[in-house]
């Protein structure tokens, strides 16, 4: 059998009308959806943003153990699938004895596995502090913490901005896969549509057009931060 | 007390993997994952290639074109991608794509899309210096491209997109939602087949399914 099973040929060019009257019952349904869709992408984005910073910290002072096992946890989260975290906590975790509700399935599945993008994100830009910000700092008889707050800290953030929305992107489209463990989110609402009333188009048009809306804001910040941040380095060079 | 029976029901629970031909039928589900991701892979790699270059045309045209299609695959997240492939080209135009094809052309227009963006990046960072000193050494353009611009490139190319490629095969884990039965698929077939005789079953396959998926 072919890979492209073409059965009918005279449907390709079929026109494809849309049933507004649907459309305006469903809108509510995919308004809860995002609104839960951006809650735990929300709460999980703020806890990744704080793993993420406490291990970069870690990973960049080379705190001697807790170093060698950050790096496990950032190996194993950056290349395990979302999906596969979340089965492994939602289905393997119980019969263990945890059981977890799916919302906190969603965030720490999404804090596990954004707390090591982030983590990757802060330790590249705190590395791109020059080593004689860090000899100022020390001439100028600062202690290590007032180094690390007042000159390594700042100017690792503005270098880090890109990379974090590039991060907040790639999480909240990750929130995608949220419907396998029951959680009634903007796929499980498009699954729900098209399975009850067969409604595809309608369903899936919705679908993206809430997708854009969630995401479209985010990435032209990110372009923005980017193209200014372009403007803020260009002194140093 | 409590932690005598916990480990009794992991160690129940392993057991599984060894029953029948289990552990081979997990790994046999990689296999389709891990062939989904190869095949799109390479596909998207010489289709990105294309896509960069024609990026840094500049015919305002093409410029809009090339931008929109990288936008919305940078950001409808890949499973709504595989649903508009899988649900919405049956509706539209009547194609009934398998769902393994589905995912096969979401992975290779996503992949080429951002491999595309990555191959851009590099070859702008290219300094304008290389081509007039190919000039000026009376190289043809075609020479100047293949010999200076696209060795330095691929150097600059190589992490970047090692990066994406790890980030392709971690997404693949997603055509068990178009009805691709891989190792995913499998695993809820073994757990359930054992539902009555080892109930604890899950813990395994899933531990399992996380460690091998980190391995790849």
């Amino acid at each position: 059998m072919g890979i492209f099973e073409i059965y009918d040929f005279s449907d390709v060019l079929r026109i494809v009308i849309l049933d507004f009257e649907f459309i305006k019952q469903v809108i509510p349904m995919y308004v809860e959806a995002a609104g839960l869709t951006l809650r735990i992408a929300l709460i999980g984005i703020l806890l990744s943003l704080v793993v993420g910073l406490l291990v970069a910290i870690v990973r960049y002072e080379k705190v001697p153990v807790l170093n060698a096992i950050v790096s496990i946890y950032i190996e194993l989260s950056r290349n395990t699938p979302l999906l596969i975290q979340l089965f492994f906590l939602y289905f393997a975790l119980p019969r263990m004895g945890i059981k977890l509700s799916s919302e906190q399935c969603g965030v720490i599945g999404l804090t596990f596995l954004g707390g090591s993008y982030m983590a990757e994100t802060f330790r590249s830009s705190l590395e791109t502090v020059s080593k004689i910000q860090i000899e100022s700092g020390e001439c100028l008889g600062l202690t290590n913490f007032q180094i690390t707050r007042y000159v390594i800290l700042p100017q690792a953030f503005s270098v880090s901005i890109p990379g974090v929305c590039a991060n907040i992107m790639f999480l909240i489209k990750e929130t995608s896969v949220f419907s396998a463990v029951a959680l009634a989110d903007l796929m499980y609402v498009a699954k729900d549509l098209i399975g009850l009333y067969y409604k595809t188009d309608e369903a899936l048009l919705l679908l993206v057009l809430a997708y854009f809306i969630l995401l479209l804001p985010i990435s032209i910040l990110s372009g923005w931060a980017e193209r200014r941040l372009r403007y803020a380095q260009f002194g140093n060079k | 007390m409590h932690s005598l029976a916990i480990s009794e029901a992991i160690s129940q629970a392993f057991s599984v993997l060894f029953l029948g031909k289990n552990f081979v039928r997990l790994l046999g589900g990689l296999w389709v994952t891990v062939r989904i991701a190869a095949i799109s892979v390479l596909f998207s790699i010489v289709l990105g290639m294309i896509f960069g270059i024609v990026m840094t045309i500049k015919n305002p045209v093409i410029k809009v074109v090339s931008r929109i299609y990288l936008e919305f695959m940078r950001i409808m997240p890949q499973l709504v991608l595989l649903f508009l492939a899988y649900f919405g080209l049956t509706r539209a135009f009547g194609w009934q794509l398998s769902g393994e094809a589905a995912s096969l052309l979401v992975f290779t227009l996503w992949g080429t899309a951002e491999m595309g963006d990555l191959v851009r990046g590099a070859l702008e960072s290219i300094p304008v210096h290389q081509y007039e000193s190919g000039r000026a050494l009376g190289l043809t353009e075609n020479q100047i491209f293949m010999s200076i611009i696209i060795p330095q490139t691929v150097r600059r190319l190589v992490p970047l997109s090692m990066n994406l490629i790890t980030r392709m095969i971690k997404t693949t884990s997603l055509v068990v939602f178009v009805g691709v039965i891989e190792v995913v698929k499998v695993g809820q077939q073994i757990i359930e087949a054992s539902r009555l005789t080892v109930p604890t079953a899950s813990i395994a396959i899933y531990t399992v399914i996380f460690f091998i998926t980190a391995v790849q």
